[in-house]
């Protein structure tokens, strides 16, 4: 029997977790009640910093890219970039995680956290139908459970069964694809399919539109976005942070690669499809955005729009789309957790869902955590000294190249859009006063949280820094985008 | 180096504002003194600078994003320098007007204020498009919560109003940097080339129509002057409206010759309507701050048409024109200020008969009031008659026109001060409302000491604004 030889290093990323994982699901029944929760969420921040610095000399160790595993996954620079901001994401969820009022299951929330952030780092590094498939149920089946976790939530369960039935209808679209594309091709591995070039086959491109639209599903782009706000709102804040940002940058990595190496000779219907997912995605994101009161689904709308942006990129099916993609990943991950991290700060003070009227004042009241959620709103909005307005630039620059200018003026406006309800957030924190309101938090002020101020720190370091340093972060992306072959 | 410390001084001063934990006075009065600081360096920069010499001077270069041809760099021309003066002047003088009335929440008030004179120098320096528009919009941030949470009672519409015909200008002008850029290859306003395209050119035209504001695209002013901090109203018209103008003189004109030429019909119409239209509405305006506020955009237009006119005689008239609009118009927000201060009011109306038993108050708004009409002698005199003449050979009627909203300026200017000063004490003015303070009179006083000097001679800006003295051929030649 033939076994192909099995590269550690690379696999090692996705191994650290699944060992964090294990320890942490250990942890919950042997170690004792007082100290399970350190111990577990230990495990598991050490298991995303290993995760990263080993992605990271991957990275490093990559000059050029490599198929593993007789052709099921790929050693390259683009997936060791996403794992590393994949992994990050991870160690700053755990940080905002850490002082969550949960009464039980702290041992399995972080197993489950680490596995998920192990299936992602998996993932990304996919090379065929079938490890892309099987990456995908297997982080999608860790953040069902971890979005119905809190039980003693109603909303929790519920967020967790929407997410169950239209995830995995999502996934058996993505299966149904796969299944066409095989069809068609008689090959599962990315580069054998578009060698296989059998162009104008109606099954090929039938397969196609189902596989992006799996995709479509779990980047949370319009029109398949309607799982979205239910369930960023339901589940646990935490939960939602890690979602908004690794599942997005996860699935969006693998579109990219999905469409840049199988259905290259395709791109002339796919960019188009794309570029109707960019103005849904936009349009919707942004209209429902301006009518919610909850900041959860308010951001989960915010997401959807974002979606819009980075799909532009994917649209663009050029080097330089990659690269703003994969830059675009970077600032949009850290606005996205700080975001969802002051909201869980805000909800453990107060001790309820938190609504705009609920924000009031809390730009006086607290405010490392008022500059903060200011920073992160006036980044997504594609302000200067962060890096969302890089992001945006990079996105426009790369359509505008690609001749998609009717895009960038969609995205301008999108942008002006959005403009209505990021600053509709920062004018509650600063522009409303909570005596005028009566709020009280809920049993006095909660205990200093410092690993959720540390979080929040790191993500408003990571916002502004990537302006200022968004040279180096873009050679990354050069090299990391190099990795497709455009 | 010094243009960069010039951009960074009140960055800095503003994070150490923010987080040092000092008194009400103290806060505001490290603020203030960083703002004189900003001042004093902008005077070691202008005696650093050699007028006679063409080209970017006081100049750093860094790349910034390299692949797409982005760089932080900054520098100054003449005109460019002049601009920036009356910006660090007239904020000091804003930041002390703050420090006398005694703002709330004084760490954060005077943080903002100081982030906002950073942003400002660093648009009028700004020598990449990049750089310029993140200079550009960074200048929001501030006005936004400055407005927002030190306003009036309507100040939630004004921010409103405000943010949304800004950014819908400014996101024109994003999508306009990113086709300009990519188009050419770089961001740098130094190397790139010029463009044809009239697209490109009205994304820029219509920010700085917005920001300046310019008729028909002025539907935030009334709002955002009246309900603004009387202060941040004076760098809102005295300042802010003047990096429209930067952007016209080194953005507008030298990278879209062709479409500027052919656009130049509409826009002086457009200029010209919004001469005659706002002094109209200053002199019918009720408030003080409304006369103030439509004037402003009155002069805006004035300013556009010597712009436009594409010749020395207009092109320099506008840049002193803009020097002297925004301290005259810095002094009439603050002195407005010190007279709701005194009546709670600035409601014509209720005002009146201030001059008794007040000469200081009296003769310093008589003397404002006077540069502000525009009296033979005084610098606004020089630059009106400089752009009057220039734009006379775009069309006689121009100039009819910039006659037209001088004499307007008289009257509405002159409408105001009687209101003040002179007839019937008003209702709202009280016999114990003093005089000027000293401490008020420091903060105008120097404004239009200022002013004096430049009408005693306003050639020192004229002749220095542009290299050689050679307005209309530097910018056809885009500085180079």
């Amino acid at each position: 029997m033939h076994t192909p030889t099995v590269d550690w290093l690379a696999l090692s990323p996705s191994v650290a977790l699944l060992g964090a994982s294990g320890v942490a699901l250990l942890a919950a029944v042997i170690v004792p009640d007082w100290m399970r929760k350190s111990v577990a969420a230990g495990v598991v921040l050490i298991g995303f910093v290993l995760a990263a610095v080993l992605a990271g000399v991957v990275f490093d160790e990559t000059p050029t890219p490599e198929v593993l595993l007789d052709g099921s996954m790929v050693r390259d620079q683009l997936a060791a970039l996403t794992q590393v901001i994949l992994a990050v994401t991870g160690a700053v969820v755990v940080l905002v995680s850490w002082a969550e009022r949960r009464r039980e299951n702290h041992g399995e929330y972080y197993a489950l956290l680490a596995a998920a952030g192990a299936g992602m780092v998996f993932f990304v590094s996919a090379e065929n139908l079938m490890t892309l498939f099987l990456g995908l149920e297997w982080f999608s089946l860790c953040l069902y459970i971890l979005v119905a976790l809190d039980t003693e939530r109603a909303t929790s369960l519920e967020a967790g069964l929407k997410y169950l039935i239209v995830g995995g209808f999502g996934s058996a679209v993505l299966l149904f694809g796969s299944a066409f594309v095989y069809g068609a091709t008689g090959e599962l591995g990315f580069a054998q399919i578009a060698a296989a070039n059998p162009t104008d086959d109606v099954f090929l491109l039938a397969g196609l539109a189902m596989i992006l639209a799996g995709l479509a599903f779990k980047v949370s782009a319009a029109p398949f976005h309607m799982w979205t706000p239910d369930v960023y709102q339901g589940a646990p804040t935490s939960v939602t942070t890690f979602m908004s940002a690794a599942t997005k940058a996860a699935a969006m990595v693998v579109m990219l690669r999905v469409l840049a190496t199988a259905f290259p000779d395709q791109s002339e219907i796919w960019r188009v499809a794309v570029a109707v997912l960019v103005c849904i995605s936009l349009a919707w994101g942004n209209l429902a955005a301006l009518a919610q009161r909850d900041v959860k689904r308010l951001l989960a709308y915010s997401s959807i729009s974002h979606a819009g942006f980075m799909l532009m990129a994917i649209a663009a099916d050029s080097e330089r789309g990659a690269e703003a993609l994969l830059y675009y990943l970077v600032p949009y991950s850290a606005m996205s957790v700080g975001a969802f991290a002051v909201v869980a700060a805000r909800e453990r003070e107060l001790q309820r869902p938190v609504t705009l009227e609920s924000l009031a004042g809390l730009g006086w009241e607290r405010p490392f955590y008022g500059i903060a959620m200011w920073t992160f709103m006036l980044g997504m909005a594609g302000f200067p000294l962060t890096g969302g307005l890089f992001g945006k630039l990079f996105v426009f620059s790369a359509a505008y190249d690609s001749g998609e200018w009717w895009l960038v003026l969609f995205g301008v406006a999108a942008t002006a859009v959005s403009l209505a309800y990021y600053l509709n957030v920062v004018r509650w924190m600063y522009m409303r006063t909570s005596g005028e309101l009566r709020l009280a938090p809920a049993g006095g002020s909660p205990p200093p949280d410092y690993p959720l101020g540390v979080a929040v720190g790191a993500a408003v370091f990571v916002t502004v820094g990537s302006f200022f340093a968004a040279q180096p972060i873009l050679d990354v992306a050069t090299d990391a985008a190099s990795s497709l072959p455009f | 180096m010094l243009t960069t410390a010039l951009i960074l001084l009140p960055i800095i001063g503003a994070l150490v504002v923010a987080v040092a934990p000092l008194t009400r006075t103290t806060t505001a009065g490290l603020a203030l003194l960083v703002a004189l600081m900003e001042v004093g360096l902008w005077i070691v920069a202008a005696s650093r600078f050699d007028f006679d010499e063409g080209g970017l001077q006081l100049g750093t270069s860094r790349d910034w994003v390299e692949s797409l041809g982005i760089s932080y760099s900054v520098g100054f021309y003449g005109f460019s320098l002049w601009l920036t003066g009356a910006a660090v002047i007239v904020s000091a003088a804003a930041i002390g007007y703050a420090m006398w009335v005694g703002r709330d929440r004084p760490r954060a008030y005077h943080a903002l204020m100081l982030f906002l004179t950073g942003a400002i120098v660093a648009t009028f320096a700004a020598q990449d498009l990049l750089l310029f528009y993140a200079s550009f919009e960074a200048m929001l941030i501030p006005l936004y919560i400055l407005v927002g949470v030190w306003g009036g009672a309507r100040r939630q519409a004004a921010t409103l109003a405000f943010v949304v015909y800004t950014m819908a200008g400014s996101l024109l002008m994003l999508a306009a940097v990113v086709a300009f850029g990519v188009t050419q290859g770089t961001f740098s306003l130094l190397e790139s080339g010029t463009s044809d395209n009239v697209w490109i050119f009205l994304g820029f035209a219509v920010a700085f129509a917005i920001k300046a504001p310019l008729f028909p695209f002025h539907g935030w002013l009334p709002l955002a002057y009246r309900e603004a901090p009387v202060e941040v109203a004076a760098v809102l018209s005295a300042v802010v409206s003047k990096t429209a103008i930067y952007g016209f003189l080194r953005i507008g004109l030298p990278k879209f010759p062709e479409p500027a030429d052919d656009l130049s019909g509409v826009i002086l119409v457009l200029a010209g309507a919004g001469l005659v239209y706002g002094s109209l509405l200053a002199f019918r305006a009720p408030d003080l701050r409304g006369v103030v506020a439509y004037s402003s955009m009155a002069q805006m237009g004035l300013i556009t048409l010597g712009i436009f006119a594409f010749d020395d005689l207009g092109l320099d008239g506008a840049v002193l024109q803009s020097a002297a609009h925004g301290l005259i118009s810095a002094s009439m927000f603050l002195l407005v200020g010190m007279v709701e201060h005194r009546c709670g009011t600035g409601e014509l109306a209720s005002l009146g008969g201030m001059a008794r038993g007040r000469p200081v108050l009296a003769t310093v708004v008589m003397v404002a009031g006077m540069i502000a009409l525009a009296v033979p002698g005084s610098a606004t005199f020089a630059g009106e008659f400089l752009i009057m003449a220039g734009v006379y050979d775009q069309g006689w009627g121009y100039s009819v026109v910039v006659a037209l909203g001088v004499v307007l300026a008289a009257m509405y200017t002159l409408r105001v001060i009687s209101a003040i000063l002179h007839v019937k004490p008003g209702s709202a003015v009280r016999d114990e409302a003093l005089d000027l303070r000293p401490g008020e009179l420091a903060l105008v006083l120097p404004l239009l000491l200022v002013l004096l000097v430049l009408s005693a001679w306003p050639a020192l800006v004229t002749q220095s604004s542009f290299p050689g003295n050679n307005a209309a051929q530097s910018i056809a030649e885009a500085f180079k």
